[in-house]
């Protein structure tokens, strides 16, 4: 007996949906296998940006990557010293392949080459894309304020600095270009030899603009002041927390109003146990 | 020499433009400062990569004023004088690709090679996947493997580890696949041969004078757009021709050249075959 052959009648339809098939399936392994790199290859949340960058995932959207903030940089390899002729060491780097923050984009590492905080801001005008946004550096009037600054902000480790110590150090508050303002110096009395005093670093979050000065000046091994991104540091109590004193605050209430302000968490039904009372005579 | 005219040509602006961007960032030039992805001339007139611009809008970004006016200026300057002359005139990795395709011929690879066939369209769904993986990821896709961005910035800021794309590249279009890279993979080569569509010069061949030694074909990195060598006088009709010249170069029966589309003459001359 003949074995009968199947002949399959390939119509241009059916090649047309196959087709249509391979490059879906190409595409799908392919753009997984993209896109999973992609977002791989975004910054380390450690990664520090250059002034009046915007919000970081924002930032990486927006950056074209060109290297102009970095070659405006007045801290950078071709502004020689006009003196000593000397190269300056660049304070913004454009990432590589093998850096913590995507590949091709300007970030600083304040304990080699920290922000110098030039009162011109000349890295900012520059960018092509406002991936570093002039307005959030420019007060009022339209004028280019440094101190609106905003690149990370200095934490101290408290136990390993040795002004916490007892050791006389004030490295870091004479290295802020915020002198005073930044990092005050808060005095204490030192119990153990009765008759020093500590003189504690304390960062004030709201002036601190992360410009990293404090950090490369730390005389300990591995510096105990150090910048990190402000949203890595930063808490958030929640707008449910008042401060009763502070009439600002009581005015942010009041203009609450219109939010849901009712009580989600029950009462507890159960009595409150004197536990601390009972059984006293206090005659 | 003369044989080689419109590749020196080529090699002095790939690397004239290499030195000016290297020298604004090592001695503060201001001629041409920034890299190919966006740069000003003299500080005033913006250039902006139209694709990764697309990329960026594509993840959400709000892209400044600056860099959408260099994005037109891009693709005014191309669309006139032909979208991938930027391959062939500017990008610097078309120094390493054409490097693995000199050593090709000198080793016969094309000869002895198993062929793989990868569509020439390929570029252009990469485009799109591009565009998609920026969507998702909310970053410029391309922009973090772009080996010409890599190449671009190792030259003005340093070498890093990205280097090694462009080895792998080299090797790729060496013993994978000719013209791998720039012929059918590079998306950014798909964006600027859209751009260049409708330019103004182009290869202009005389089949008159043709003799038929496929010196051209055999040199072309974009083979397919000579489709009419020996076949009728015309210009290239084909977006993928980056402009690069080494058919004219090598062409020594004076059939190709340099010329300008004149859409209107062209329109003409078809009128009149119809009324003979």
């Amino acid at each position: 007996m003949k074995k009968e052959v199947k002949k399959v009648h390939i119509t241009p339809r059916r090649r047309f949906f196959t087709n249509i098939a391979q490059g879906t399936g190409m595409s799908i392994m392919g753009g997984l296998l993209w896109a999973g790199y992609a977002q791989k290859a975004k910054s380390s949340a450690l990664t520090l940006r250059p002034p009046a960058a915007l919000e970081e995932e924002d930032f990486l959207k927006t950056c074209i990557k060109c290297g102009l903030c970095s070659e405006a940089c007045f801290n950078r390899d071709s502004n020689r010293d006009k003196e000593t002729l000397e190269h300056r060491p660049a304070t913004l780097k454009m990432a590589k392949a093998q850096d913590d923050a995507t590949i091709g984009t300007p970030f600083f590492v304040p304990s080699e080459v920290p922000c110098y905080m030039c009162e011109d801001i000349p890295c900012v005008p520059v960018c092509p894309t406002e991936a570093l946004d002039i307005t959030s550096v420019s007060n009022d009037k339209g004028e280019l304020d440094f101190k609106m600054m905003n690149m990370g902000l200095a934490v101290v480790d408290s136990n390993s600095c040795i002004a916490f110590w007892g050791i006389q150090c004030d490295a870091c508050y004479r290295a802020c270009p915020l002198l005073d303002e930044a990092i005050k110096l808060e005095y204490d009395r030192n119990e153990r030899t009765g008759k020093h005093a500590f003189l504690k670093p304390i960062v004030d979050m709201n002036i601190c603009t992360g410009c990293g000065l404090c950090e490369k000046a730390c005389v300990t091994e591995k510096p105990a002041i150090f910048v990190r991104p402000r949203e890595l540091v930063l808490g958030k109590p929640g707008d449910h927390y008042v401060k009763g004193w502070d009439a600002k605050d009581q005015q942010r209430v009041a203009q609450q109003s219109d939010k849901d302000m009712t009580t989600h968490t029950e009462r507890s039904k159960s009595e409150a146990v004197d536990y601390l009372n009972t059984g006293v005579d206090f005659e | 020499m003369s044989n080689y005219k419109y590749l020196i040509l080529r090699r002095i602006s790939q690397i004239t433009l290499l030195v000016l961007y290297f020298g604004a960032n090592a001695y503060g030039w201001k001629m041409l400062a920034g890299n190919l992805s966006s740069s000003t001339i003299l500080g005033t007139i913006p250039l902006s990569d139209p694709f990764a611009l697309l990329q960026m809008l594509a993840a959400g970004a709000s892209v400044g004023a600056t860099a959408l006016v260099g994005g037109l200026v891009i693709v005014f300057f191309y669309g006139l004088i032909g979208g991938r002359a930027f391959c062939s005139w500017v990008c610097p990795v078309n120094m390493v690709t054409d490097a693995a395709n000199w050593l090709r011929r000198k080793l016969y690879i094309d000869k002895i090679e198993r062929k793989i066939w990868v569509s020439r369209n390929l570029r252009y769904y990469l485009i799109i996947l591009a565009l998609i993986v920026s969507f998702v990821s909310g970053l410029a896709a391309f922009e973090v493997i772009s080996p010409i961005t890599i190449l671009n910035r190792g030259v003005i800021f340093g070498f890093g580890a990205g280097a090694g794309l462009l080895v792998a590249i080299f090797f790729f279009d060496l013993f994978v696949l000719k013209n791998g890279w720039c012929g059918h993979i590079c998306p950014l080569g798909g964006v600027h041969s859209i751009i260049g569509k409708y330019n103004l010069f182009r290869v202009k061949h005389n089949s008159d004078n043709c003799t038929l030694c496929m010196k051209c074909k055999d040199i072309c990195p974009e083979v397919q757009v000579l489709d009419m060598i020996g076949k009728r006088s015309d210009f290239v009709a084909k977006q993928e021709c980056t402009n690069c010249g080494r058919c004219v170069d090598v062409c020594n029966d004076d059939a190709l050249g340099f010329n300008i589309r004149n859409y209107m003459k062209n329109n003409q001359e078809v009128t009149d075959e119809n009324v003979n």
